[in-house]
């Protein structure tokens, strides 16, 4: 009697159920880099919204995990903030890989002093994080910075502690601008073996700890630099200007840049005037080939709307605008997609 | 039998069949938990050998790991807890039974229990904000100032490193201490204390020579409890270490531990090697947890044939 009315019961559910719900739901699931998270969340939310039957599922799990899951077959897509590298590519069970830019991030030094926009080189930078230049008033900060008043303090070097697509841009950056980096840190990669300092956890734990050690020097994401209110420094580019971080200053980075077919490119250290070079693309990963029909439809669709419409949500969130040209030069790329 | 009897009966073969099972199922968890470090840990252990104990070496660019300068950060900020912590357990403790006036101690007793409730996370923003600047004028001002030439005490004061994963631990391991010590006196016997005041003890040689001496294996067993705690504990010792992987004498260098490096760096490992080489760190965590516990309990046992007395 009892377990006849819980059937019963059991079934009406199910049968409400199926009437309920939306007959062509489709479920997209993706995974990878933090950094861009608000931006895409963002747009989940509003491309749900237009299409209310298409629901995408983002984990922000890290770039490396993104790669990771996204070679292995278990998203239908991965967003990472730097470019797999070749032995990556080769080593994906899914292929083939296509890399799409989808916004644009800046990385600043943030530090902890009373001065207000000290400017820095890339070597001095280097020579910093490489724990060479010790103190606030060594000479080589003080001939960027000739009206600052610097105090002899020793300077405390924060770095990121887990594998970060903010430290592949910073050491990227590094790298190509000091020999002496190159040398001793090596090439960009998401964590690397640090010659000084002390490491925190995310974006938010290097803000954290740069605010409550006088006198210590990080990097962020521009937005975290903006929102903790910390002082972050102006960065000497290519062309020798002092250029501060702003939506414009990045946007034009990837509007000089000489962007490569497959978009694998590192736009640091970009020439031209007005750059700031601390820049990076951050990409969707998905693949030229054919798997489900319905699937493959809703996420070109999906990328075609992001691309267009969707660009316009970045600025209010910290993000610069992809340059139009690039722009169109993705969709083009977005419609050979199956 | 009645139908009502005989229901009664299978109930309570049904419970005992369930107790069986819910106790066998932990032997299990454990059993598979190793098997699971094991195999993950095997690339790592392949790779580097039994060498990758004593390594100091952690380089995800080049892909040498090791895991010696995290038993290191683990094992110093474990011991820097229980050297403040177990005298001030210990005191403590005394304090609530013996000398605290009546109405006191359960109130006091409480807060001391309180503080074990309290999330570690928080333990660790209150380290940031608080502690860490604290030790840092403490650093700069005395310890580094008169200190400065003792290998303990070299090195720019920053604040954060293993003195303030040090210092935080032992906070968090204290209740424990206190809780367990305080059992343990209570069991003391009056008798015992009587005798003492009636040869004309004073209260601190009560103390010291009726009640501590009783209570030791267990007071022994409370300072292993901890250590056990402090080895694993996590979130807070990584917000205030510095991870830095580092072997450093200094009380003032950053450091980094076993399970901080895993929480770390688990999510975003760049490779295959590295996430063996996390689950490895993961085993040798396991290892030392168990090694503790087991150690103790070898050694309460034999010291407790050898020289008989105290509490269980």
């Amino acid at each position: 009697m009892y377990k006849k009315t819980a059937r019963a019961g059991l079934a009406l559910i199910l049968a409400a159920a199926a009437l309920y719900a939306p007959a062509q739901e489709v479920k997209l699931s993706g995974a990878g880099a933090t950094f861009p998270y608000p931006l895409y969340s963002k747009w989940f939310n509003e491309y749900n919204k237009l299409h209310p039957e298409i629901k995408i599922n983002y984990q922000s799990i890290g770039s490396g995990g993104g790669i990771r899951q996204f070679s292995e077959g278990t998203v239908d897509f991965g967003a990472t903030d730097g470019p797999m590298t070749d032995a990556q590519l080769a080593g994906s069970k899914v292929q083939p890989v296509r890399h799409l830019p989808m916004t644009l991030g800046a990385v600043v030094p943030i530090y902890n002093l009373p001065a207000k926009g000290l400017k820095f080189s890339g070597e001095t930078l280097a020579g910093i994080f490489l724990g060479e230049i010790k103190t606030w008033n060594d000479p080589r900060i003080a001939k960027d910075n000739p009206s600052a008043s610097l105090s002899s303090d020793s300077i405390t070097v924060v770095h990121r502690a887990d594998g970060s697509g903010t430290t592949y841009c910073f050491v990227d950056y590094l790298a190509k601008v000091s020999h002496e980096w190159k040398e001793k840190v090596g090439p960009a990669a998401t964590s690397v073996t640090w010659p000084a300092g002390l490491g925190s956890k995310g974006n938010e734990g290097v803000a954290g700890t740069v605010k409550s050690i006088p006198g210590s020097i990080g990097y962020v994401e521009l937005i975290y630099a903006t929102q903790n209110k910390i002082n972050y420094g102006a960065m000497k580019n290519a062309a020798g200007e002092f250029v501060t971080a702003d939506l414009a200053s990045v946007s034009a980075a990837a509007a000089t840049a000489k962007i490569p077919s497959d978009y694998r490119v590192s736009i640091t250290n970009a020439a031209g005037k007005g750059v700031y070079p601390i820049s990076t693309f951050t990409w969707l990963l998905v693949t030229a080939k054919a798997r489900d029909a319905k699937k493959d439809a809703t996420l070109k669709a999906f990328l075609n709307w992001a691309m267009t419409d969707g660009q316009s949500f970045a600025e209010a969130l910290g993000y610069a605008r992809l340059p139009a040209d690039l722009a169109k030069r993705e969709l083009a790329d977005i419609q050979k997609l199956p | 039998l009645n139908p009502f009897a005989r229901r009664f009966r299978a109930g309570d073969l049904l419970f005992r069949g369930a107790t069986a099972i819910c106790s066998g199922s932990v032997l299990l968890l454990l059993l598979l938990l190793t098997a699971m470090l094991v195999r993950g840990a095997w690339p790592a252990l392949a790779a580097h050998g039994w060498r990758f104990a004593l390594s100091p070496d952690w380089d995800p660019s080049g892909e040498h790991y090791g895991g010696l300068t995290f038993i290191y950060g683990t094992l110093y900020t474990s011991l820097i807890a229980l050297a403040i912590a177990l005298p001030l357990g210990i005191m403590t403790a005394v304090y609530l039974v013996e000398i605290a006036p009546r109405g006191l101690r359960g109130p006091l007793a409480l807060a001391v229990e309180m503080l074990a409730a309290i999330p570690s996370v928080l333990f660790g923003l209150w380290g940031i904000f608080v502690l860490v600047p604290k030790l840092r004028w403490l650093e700069a001002e005395y310890l580094g100032k008169y200190f400065g030439k003792l290998p303990l005490f070299d090195g720019p004061p920053i604040g954060i490193g293993f003195l303030a994963a040090g210092v935080l631990l032992a906070i968090m391991v204290l209740p424990l201490i206190v809780s367990v010590t305080r059992e343990v006196i209570l069991q003391v016997p009056v008798a015992q204390r009587e005798a003492a005041y009636a040869l004309g003890a004073t209260r601190w040689e009560v103390i010291r020579l009726a009640v501590l001496p009783y209570g030791w294996r267990g007071i022994f067993g409370a300072g292993m409890l901890a250590l056990a705690r402090a080895l694993g504990e996590t979130m807070a010792v990584t917000m205030v270490i510095g991870n830095t992987p580092q072997i450093k004498a200094s009380l003032f260098a950053p450091g980094y531990t076993l399970a901080s490096v895993i929480a770390n760096e688990f999510s975003e490992a760049p490779s295959d090697l590295a996430v063996a080489s996390l689950i490895s760190l993961g085993l040798i965590l396991f290892i030392l947890s168990i090694g503790v516990n087991g150690l103790a309990q070898l050694l309460l046992r034999w010291l407790g044939k050898k020289y008989g007395g105290g509490t269980r």
